[in-house]
Parts: C-alpha cells; sequence; structure tokens
C-alpha cells in the first residue's frame, strides 16, 4: 500500500458539525507539507513561464523602483537617509515592504483564486493563504541578495549581526502579513470588497511606512501611534543589520513586534473558526 | 468501512423574504451556492432548507455501492461532506482508511504548467505522495496517451488531451476508500471504455468505491449496492438493480398525471391516438437523461382505429417555467403521415450536440390532419435531463442557458 495523504491507514476520520473552537491541527498540517511545497513551486514558477527574462525580474523590478524613487527624489529634494546611499536606502525598505505587500495580497485573495481546488477537494485550508506567503519568499530572497550587493558597493562590510536579523526581520514582516492576510481572507469569502479595498491598503501603507523616509523624521511623541504598524520595526531593524544605522527608539521595535504576533494569532483563530463554511460561500 | 448516521445539512439564505418569492429566491441562491438548480427537503419560511435530512447508511469494507437521485436529491452535497469539503450541519461520519474523493479530474491543473509538472501538482493534491507520484509516472504517461505532448504547457492541450491527461492521474490513486462523481465518464467513448474498465478494476481490488451517476448502465455494471436520495432524504438501499428499477418506476409515476394511454384529458376526434410516449439517447437512458452530446430522441407510439391519412405530428417541449424550447411540426421537418389501422411505433431524432440543460421538461403531443385535431394531449410526458459532462472536458457545465449545443471555438 502506498502512503496517502489525507489520514494513515487505519486512522478514523470523524466527520461532524464544525465546534466553535476547534483547535489548529498542526499534524494535519504536517502530513501535507508536500502540498504545499507543490502550490508554492506552482505559484512561483507561473509567475515567470513565458517571461523573456524570468527570475530576473526578481532583482529587476525592485531596482526599477529605486531608480524612480532615485528620480523624483533627485529632481524634487531629498529625504534625510540617515547618511546611508539614497538608492541602497530605499531599496532596503522597499524590498522589506514589497515581500509584506504581496504576501498580504496574495493570502488576502487566496480563498478566491483557490475556488476551483476549495470546493472540489479536501486540503487543510490554511494552506492555500500559507503558500501565497511562502511563493513570495523566492523573490524576497533573491531581492535581499541585491541589497546586500548594493550595501557592499556603497562600503558596508556586512557583519555578523546580519545572520540573526535578516530572519528575524522575514519572520516579523511574513507573521504581519500572513496574520493580517489571513483575516482578509476570511472576511473576502462573505464581502468581497475586501478583495477590492486590498490595492488600496498596500498603497497607503506604503507611505505609513518609513520606506522612503527614515523614522527619525516622525515626532517622538507619535512613535507610539506610528509603531502599531509592523513594518516600521522590519524596515528599520532591516537598514540596522545592512548599513549599521542606529535602530529606532525600542518601545516602537517592541510594539511593532507585538502587532505582528498579535495579527497572527488572531488571524490564524478566526480563520479556523470560520474556514469550515468557505466551500459553501465562496 | 464508512458510518454515515443522521447525517443533515442545511443551508442559510437569507431571510425577511415574501412568501411568493421564497421558493424563487431559494433556488436561485441555491443554484448559486451549489453551481445547480435543485429541489430542498424543506423549505423554511425563514430561508433555511435541508439539502440532505437524516441520511443514515453504512458501507462494508470493499462493497461498490453506487448513489443515485435527481437533480438536487442531495447527492453531490452528501459527497462533498463525505470529501470533507463542507461539514454536515447534524449528525456523524466514521470511516476508516486513506479516502481521496475525485468530484472532477483535472483539479488544480493550471494551464500555463506543463503536462509532466501538472501531473505532480494534480497528484499532489489528490493525495499522492511525490515519490508515489515518481513511480508511477511513467504509467500514468503511458495512460493518457499523451506521451508525445508531456513537456509542452497544457493550453496547448486539446480538451480530449487535457481529460485523459487528467483522468490518468486519477486512475493511479490508491486509496482504501474512493468516492467519484458522475463526472468520470469524460472524453471520448473508447477512452470511457478505458475508463469504465479501469474502475472496474479498482471496484474488484477489494476497495470501498462509492459512485454517484446519471448513468444507470454504469452504475449498474460498477455497484453492487445503490442508495436513492430524493428530496435529500434516503429513499431506498438495496440490491443495485432493485433500486434502479424502484427509481424508474417511481419516476414514471411522479409524471404529470398516469400514462399517456390512460389519459383522458385529451382533445381530438380519437381517430388515432398516441398510446405512448418516451425520451431516450443512444446510451439506453429512458426519460432520465443525463446531460450528453448523444442524440436524443422522442419515441411515440400511435395507435389508429382506423386508416388515417395526412396527419402533421406536432410536439412542443416546455421547461419547468413552461417555456416552449423546442417546437416540431412533421409538416415541416419531414412530411405528413398516414397511418393504416393498428398500431405505429414513430421516433423524433433530435440534432446530435443538442441538450436542455438540467431540469425537469413537460411535452405536448398532437396529431393534426387537415380536418381538424385527431388527438392532443397536454404534458404527455415529463422527463428529465442530469447534469452530465457535456462538452467532454471534465467539467459539469454552467447551466444558465436554456439549451445547450455541441460547437467549438476557432480562430477564424
Amino acid at each position: 500500500m502506498t502512503p496517502q495523504q489525507t489520514a494513515r491507514s487505519g486512522t478514523e476520520i470523524v466527520i461532524e458539525p464544525p465546534r466553535q473552537l476547534g483547535a489548529i491541527n498542526w499534524r494535519e498540517l504536517w502530513e501535507f507539507r508536500e502540498l504545499l511545497q507543490q502550490m508554492v513551486w506552482r505559484d512561483v514558477t507561473v509567475r515567470y513561464k513565458q517571461t523573456a527574462l524570468g527570475i530576473a525580474w526578481a532583482v529587476l523590478s525592485p531596482l526599477i523602483m529605486v531608480a524612480i524613487f532615485a528620480l523624483i527624489f533627485g529632481l524634487w529634494g531629498r529625504l534625510p537617509t540617515n547618511g546611508v546611499p539614497a538608492p541602497a536606502f530605499f531599496l532596503a525598505g522597499l524590498i522589506a515592504y514589497n515581500f509584506f505587500a504581496s504576501a498580504l495580497a496574495g493570502s488576502a485573495n487566496s480563498m478566491l483564486s483557490q475556488r476551483g481546488l476549495l470546493t472540489k477537494i479536501y486540503f487543510p485550508r490554511l494552506i492555500a493563504p500559507l503558500s501565497a506567503t511562502v511563493a513570495q519568499l523566492v523573490d524576497l530572497l533573491i531581492a535581499l541578495a541585491v541589497v546586500q550587493a548594493l550595501a557592499l558597493y556603497y562600503g558596508f562590510v556586512p557583519g555578523w549581526r546580519l545572520l540573526w536579523v535578516v530572519p528575524l526581520c522575514v519572520l516579523w514582516a511574513w507573521a504581519a502579513a500572513l496574520g493580517l492576510g489571513l483575516w482578509l481572507a476570511a472576511l473576502n469569502v462573505h464581502y468581497r470588497d475586501v478583495g477590492q479595498l486590498v490595492p488600496f491598503l498596500t498603497r497607503v501603507w506604503l507611505f505609513a511606512s518609513p520606506v522612503i523616509y527614515p523614522v527619525s523624521m516622525i515626532p517622538a511623541k507619535w512613535h507610539w501611534l506610528y509603531g502599531l504598524n509592523p513594518m516600521v520595526g522590519v524596515i528599520e531593524w532591516l537598514r540596522w543589520g545592512l548599513f549599521h544605522t542606529a535602530p529606532p527608539p525600542s518601545p516602537v521595535l517592541w510594539l511593532s513586534m507585538l502587532v505582528s504576533v498579535v495579527l497572527l494569532v488572531t488571524g490564524l483563530w478566526y480563520f479556523r473558526r470560520t474556514e469550515h463554511a468557505f466551500a459553501d460561500l465562496v | 468501512m464508512i458510518r454515515i448516521e443522521n447525517i443533515g445539512k442545511r443551508y442559510r439564505l437569507g431571510g425577511g423574504v415574501r412568501h411568493d418569492t421564497l421558493r424563487d429566491l431559494i433556488s436561485h441562491r441555491a443554484g448559486r451556492l451549489l453551481g445547480r438548480g435543485r429541489e430542498s427537503a424543506e423549505d423554511t419560511p425563514s430561508g433555511e432548507f435541508w439539502a440532505l435530512k437524516d441520511v443514515t447508511f453504512d458501507v462494508e469494507e470493499g462493497e461498490v455501492v453506487g448513489i443515485i437521485g435527481r437533480n438536487g436529491a442531495g447527492k453531490s452535497t452528501l459527497l462533498k461532506i463525505l470529501s470533507r469539503i463542507t461539514p454536515p450541519t447534524e449528525g456523524r461520519i466514521r470511516l476508516k482508511g486513506r479516502i481521496a474523493s475525485l468530484l472532477e479530474v483535472g483539479t488544480g491543473f493550471h494551464p500555463e504548467l506543463t503536462g509532466r509538472e501538472n501531473i505532480f501538482m494534480n497528484g499532489s493534491i489528490l493525495g499522492m505522495r511525490r515519490a508515489e507520484i515518481r513511480a508511477k509516472l511513467d504509467e500514468i504517461i503511458a495512460f493518457s496517451e499523451v506521451e508525445k505532448f508531456i513537456d509542452m504547457p497544457v493550453k496547448h492541450y486539446s480538451s480530449g488531451m487535457y481529460v485523459r491527461l487528467a483522468f490518468a492521474v486519477a486512475a493511479h490513486l490508491e486509496p482504501e476508500i474512493l468516492v467519484v462523481d458522475e463526472v468520470l465518464a469524460v472524453g471520448d467513448i473508447a477512452f470511457q471504455r478505458k475508463c469504465m474498465g479501469k474502475m472496474n478494476d479498482v471496484a474488484r481490488g477489494g476497495r470501498t468505491v462509492l459512485f454517484v451517476s446519471h448513468n444507470m448502465p454504469a452504475v449498474s455494471s460498477l455497484t453492487s449496492k445503490a442508495v436513492l436520495l430524493d428530496g435529500g432524504r434516503l429513499v431506498k438501499q438495496d440490491h443495485t438493480d432493485e433500486v434502479i428499477r424502484w427509481y424508474l418506476r417511481e419516476m414514471r409515476d411522479k409524471s404529470p398525471s398516469t400514462r399517456v394511454i390512460d389519459r383522458t384529458d385529451r382533445d381530438g376526434d380519437g381517430r388515432a391516438r398516441i398510446v405512448d410516449i418516451f425520451v431516450d439517447d443512444q446510451e439506453g437512458n429512458v426519460n432520465i437523461l443525463p446531460l450528453s452530446k448523444s442524440p436524443k430522441r422522442i419515441n411515440i407510439e400511435i395507435d389508429a382505429e382506423d386508416c388515417v391519412a395526412e396527419i402533421n405530428i406536432a410536439i412542443s417541449i416546455f421547461n419547468s417555467d413552461r417555456r416552449r424550447i423546442v417546437w416540431t411540426e412533421s409538416s415541416l421537418s419531414t412530411d405528413l403521415f398516414t397511418f393504416e389501422k393498428g398500431r405505429h411505433k414513430l421516433r423524433i431524432d433530435l440534432a446530435r450536440g443538442f441538450s436542455p440543460t438540467p431540469g425537469e421538461y413537460f411535452v405536448n403531443a398532437a396529431l393534426i390532419s387537415s380536418g381538424g385535431m385527431v388527438d392532443y394531449v397536454a404534458d404527455a410526458l415529463k422527463f428529465s435531463i442530469e447534469t452530465g459532462d457535456f462538452f467532454g472536458r471534465g467539467r459539469l457545465p454552467n447551466t444558465t442557458s436554456e439549451v445547450l449545443v455541441d460547437h467549438t471555438w476557432n480562430i477564424a
């Protein structure tokens, strides 16, 4: 007998009306890891199929954005960049933000984009938003290599610090994107308005994050509010890791990290609570 | 072994609606929810309906069980609950063993991926491990008969190739419990036969299979036991042949009033009378036809008391909204008929690749002579079209139109 993911041989499956407060079945999620891998692989492959430049777009698109920013600010006047050359400064903020925004949009839309699967086959529903966020990691890792190369070019020697700062930042941004994405994915099933709002959300959020300006531009008395945005911490830490710029005041950091964790935990809870009805509603 | 206990599924459709339009609203909303028109077990004024109610039966290990019933009987809902796509509102199902469900073939196929890549994608979705897919890859490709194109994106495939590849993956699943929807009857006849052969192997291989189909010959050849659902309730479970017989009889009994030969509410001078009328297709389905390109035929038997000359025969088919969707008159398309005394059988062959969409239909029939009406029976026959893979692409067409017509798209 060959192994199957759906259940091990001899395991009894009980199909019952949903309970309100079921815990997440981590073991089942693990059993479905190959499906997750497969879906991530599909998303990444399909994104670059039939493009002449292929995966080079993962390098090119942030570079093009940076060129545009550099041009605009070069013509229009400079914002402080804490002593970091503007292109490197922008690029670091932009790649972190782009990862967050595309992971958020992908997971928020995952229930609708995977409608065909959802209504025809059983799999832990969490796999769909999860794969949408993980699929963005590939682009992020490539972009991180580009920004590190740029940092080297400007003479910033990478320190040991990078080894823990980068994974921390990635995890942090991922938790925020997935957490909020889970909320939006579940709400999107009921109210398609969510899908309409996500593009505006990610655009406005860009300016609420320190992508084209440093945190030091925000008056200290507003830091508690500013710190509610998880991307504030992510971007500042990433720059600190790459360019040795001073990290932002720590209360902001901790607040920002706490928000990520809260988003992820509540997102998982809400998604879990509502997922059983998805197939009937999408 | 599968134990299904008191399964019920309620759909909530929003309340506060006027009673006279509720039925419309429910069928409309339910159609949207479930992707097809359906009848409900219980409509309640608050806008809820039970797609399934109190369904209880057991399936023993190694048993192959057919699930039959009309459109909206709850078959698909039951499959979805068994497949864990949607949870039941009440009741419980216990099952032991690895379960795989095939509600369509080619789930998760991506047009940009190659055939080979899609085998891995689809296999993973159906619950196969990658190592298992790798081990069976050659066999799957051979079965699909698309070896030459296996490294080409499936968007360039013809629909036939697509379906072959999709079924090839599904055919190599090795679960202990297999839940299969009717859409497996896809592709051309030769390939269908191959699929049926594979299904037969599965069924005989000691696996537990639940098989939903409108194709009565298929159900009767594949399954030994069957359950009949109607209006969300289980109305009969027995040996397949017994259940099918009962089902067909019940369908006939539910026709408008009585058999046409016994109808007294008819017009005309009665020199000749319509004594039998039924619809069938070339696959041998009678009065309950799956959606398919198989030519549909209206069969009429006429009993003439004496010789009647120059008879024009007219037939109308109405849908459940009482809208006429087909009208035919023999004088127009063929000729007038002359009948000697005695019984005569006639057949109207409708074009291949034409079908009304799923639902119930009523047929009016008339024999008209130059002197006036000879015989006329309104609602002489009620027949139904059940959903099916009309275009042979492994998908049930969305049936918002009144008829389906075989066609292809071509760049001109």
